[in-house]
């Protein structure tokens, strides 16, 4: 086919190229403004599955800041799959280098933990394990099989105090690293915060570290009792396994 | 060619589900018979949307519309979304599946957009052949919807219509006509919308679409309407499918809205004005 | 601490984590729910309805572009380690988004 690709395509992602010639209004004219509905289809959805996507980014940004940036990112990283549920996925390397954004370090973590969330609003569906499952006599052997819905952000910055700051009328993040373990006990993603010791911890036991291993190589005084707490109370379980 | 209709949706009117209406919905459905969601928003694994599509697939009807195959492109299809569509419409089992005469994905790129194509030989050939293949993968008839446009290719040398006809000769599929397509695409590239469904294969229509429109206009001031799905069905469009039930005699009728949802009463008042048009025809 | 030390600690945290699991489980209930929209739906309509958004000129050149006064963001100013690195207070390398096993 002639026009298809050779020509309509780079027109629409280029509103700086020329309008491809075959294209009129019905009557024989150039089509001239008619091919900008496309342009503007592609260009506007785009920008505003991002917008969507990433409430957060959003408002941090402001939308004079965040629009434009998405336009830039639609340019370089059009969706590979039409699941817009999955679109954005290179959103934090896409932020990290932007020389302006240098003042905003944490922002690729906030992306990160938007894809997160939406991650695990459509992951699969589990059961939680009966809690009595960690009686057993020896925890040290002790694997912990995770929800699909699960997630686990760990970062620098007050990732957490930052979202809450930002989402949820939270107080202004302190000057402190906070990991974000979210859990989706029904349908609703919840971010809680972790401490750096408590994130890497659940990372280990993610990973698939036996809860013996996990703990030895913490920090000394870490009290891993807040995290396994989390991690029961919030259906982030749903098995043990001994291998 | 058919037997019985293309689709087995009901003859009475459906509406685009939206989540936010879940509730409302269930509630008081109205007039409403079946709905139509948007499969590409339900291939996730699991949470919300699974839920609540299989809350709905007990009490309504399911019409799963694909927004996102590009039948019209010129690669092969996109074999794992089809096997995602193949997944879904295997546990759902829903009454029709739909898709567009359009493209939207080139070289592994999604531009999610419903991009127009040349009405040729060679698009003919290529879009049958990818029909052919869906229904292949899927184990069932789909439909095909007619497109809004805003351009005509100068290379076209079918009609619309005459390549639908053509498309369901060579391939057996059902059609989804767009009542406000067929509107918009009239006013924009200026011909008769009657004109146009009296040329429509009308026996392979299996579902009729309706949804709102934006005006705007072209270079030189004439009219140019936008298939914004974000108002209430105009006027003319629900004149257009009297015409058109009058010809056609009664089918599933679906009302879209996408952009600006409004609260569940206001859809359920277009899908009444749906049910009042389908009365009409059968007294 | 020693492997028996640490053998006992782990046994009391787990002990610890699942009495206060039995007191927070009725807490849960009552957690504030954020929600999630439908981030990134899929449908068929067509934008904004109008014509003019999709055609002006974008500036590719990531370099060039620079940040206006707007969003929250210059509100959260979050000092620099001493040292001039980023890093505030995290104290061990992270792998990061680990996914579920």
């Amino acid at each position: 086919m002639t026009g298809l690709v050779a020509d309509f395509l780079p027109a629409l992602r280029d509103a700086a190229r020329a309008v491809p010639a075959g294209l009129t209004d019905g009557h024989g004219q150039a089509a001239g403004r008619r091919f900008a509905v496309y342009r503007n289809n592609v260009a506007v959805s785009l920008t505003e599955a991002l917008e969507t996507g990433f409430p957060c980014l959003f408002r941090l940004l402001g939308a004079e800041n965040f629009r434009p940036l998405a336009r830039m990112f639609v340019d370089r990283h059009l969706p590979a799959s039409p699941l817009m549920m999955q679109y954005g996925a290179e959103m934090p390397v896409f932020l990290a280098g932007f020389p302006a954004l240098d003042r905003y370090p944490y922002l690729p973590d906030v992306a990160r933990l938007e894809l997160a969330r939406r991650d695990s609003y459509h992951a699969a569906d589990a059961t939680p394990m009966d809690a009595a499952r960690l009686a057993v006599d020896d925890l040290d052997a002790l694997r912990l099989i995770f929800a699909p819905a699960v997630r686990l952000v760990q970062s620098d910055w007050p990732l957490h105090a930052i979202w809450a700051h930002t989402m949820a009328d939270g107080p202004s993040p302190a000057a402190e690293a906070q990991s974000v373990l979210i859990t989706r006990a029904d349908f609703d993603p919840i971010p809680h915060a972790l401490t750096p010791a408590e994130g890497g911890f659940i990372a280990a036991l993610m990973a698939g570290a036996t809860l013996g291993t996990a703990f030895a190589t913490a920090a000394p005084a870490f009290d891993p009792t807040r995290a396994l707490t989390l991690l029961i109370s919030h259906a982030a379980l749903t098995d043990t396994r001994t291998p | 060619m058919f037997d019985r209709s293309p689709s087995d949706l009901p003859c009475s009117p459906g509406v685009g589900f939206k989540a936010d209406h879940f509730a409302a919905l269930l509630a008081d459905p109205g007039a409403v018979g079946w709905i139509e969601i948007h499969a590409e928003n339900y291939m996730g694994a699991g949470g919300r949307p699974l839920a609540q599509l299989r809350a709905l697939a007990e009490r309504f009807a399911v019409s799963v519309h694909g927004v996102g195959l590009s039948i019209g492109g010129e690669g092969q299809l996109d074999a794992d979304h089809l096997a995602r569509l193949k997944h879904l419409t295997g546990w759902l089992n829903p009454a029709s599946f739909s898709e567009h005469l359009a493209w939207s994905t080139h070289d592994g790129a999604y531009l999610n957009d419903l991009l127009p194509l040349p009405y040729t030989a060679a698009t003919l050939t290529r879009v049958a052949d990818h029909i052919d293949r869906v229904q292949t993968v899927l184990g069932r008839r789909m439909l095909l919807e007619n497109p809004s446009s805003y351009l005509a290719f100068a290379e076209s040398d079918w009609s619309e219509p005459d390549f639908l006809r053509e498309l369901v000769r060579r391939t057996g599929c059902g059609l989804l006509l767009d009542v406000n397509n067929v509107f918009i695409s009239a006013t924009n590239l200026g011909f008769a919308p009657q004109g146009y469904i009296d040329a429509f294969p009308l026996d392979a229509v299996g579902e009729v679409h309706l949804g709102g429109h934006d005006p705007d206009h072209d270079d030189h001031g004439a009219p140019l309407l936008i298939d914004s799905h974000g108002c209430a069905v105009a006027d003319p469009v629900w004149a257009l499918l009297d015409h058109t039930l009058a010809r056609m005699g009664p089918r599933p009728v679906l009302i879209e809205w996408d952009n600006d949802v409004p609260e569940w009463p206001v859809l359920a008042s277009e899908a009444a004005r749906a049910a009042a048009a389908l009365a009409r025809i059968a007294a | 601490m020693n492997t028996k030390i640490k053998t006992a600690a782990l046994i009391g945290a787990v002990a610890a984590a699942l009495a206060a699991q039995a007191t927070t489980a009725s807490a849960q209930a009552k957690e504030k729910c954020f929600g999630v929209s439908l981030a990134g739906k899929n449908d068929c309509a067509a934008g904004a309805g109008t014509t003019c958004a999709g055609t002006s000129k974008v500036d590719y050149q990531g370099d060039a572009w620079t940040l206006v006064e707007a969003g929250t963001c210059t509100k959260i100013e979050l000092p620099a380690m001493a040292d001039g690195t980023k890093r505030v207070g995290a104290l061990e390398a992270q792998t990061r988004d680990l996914p579920t096993t």
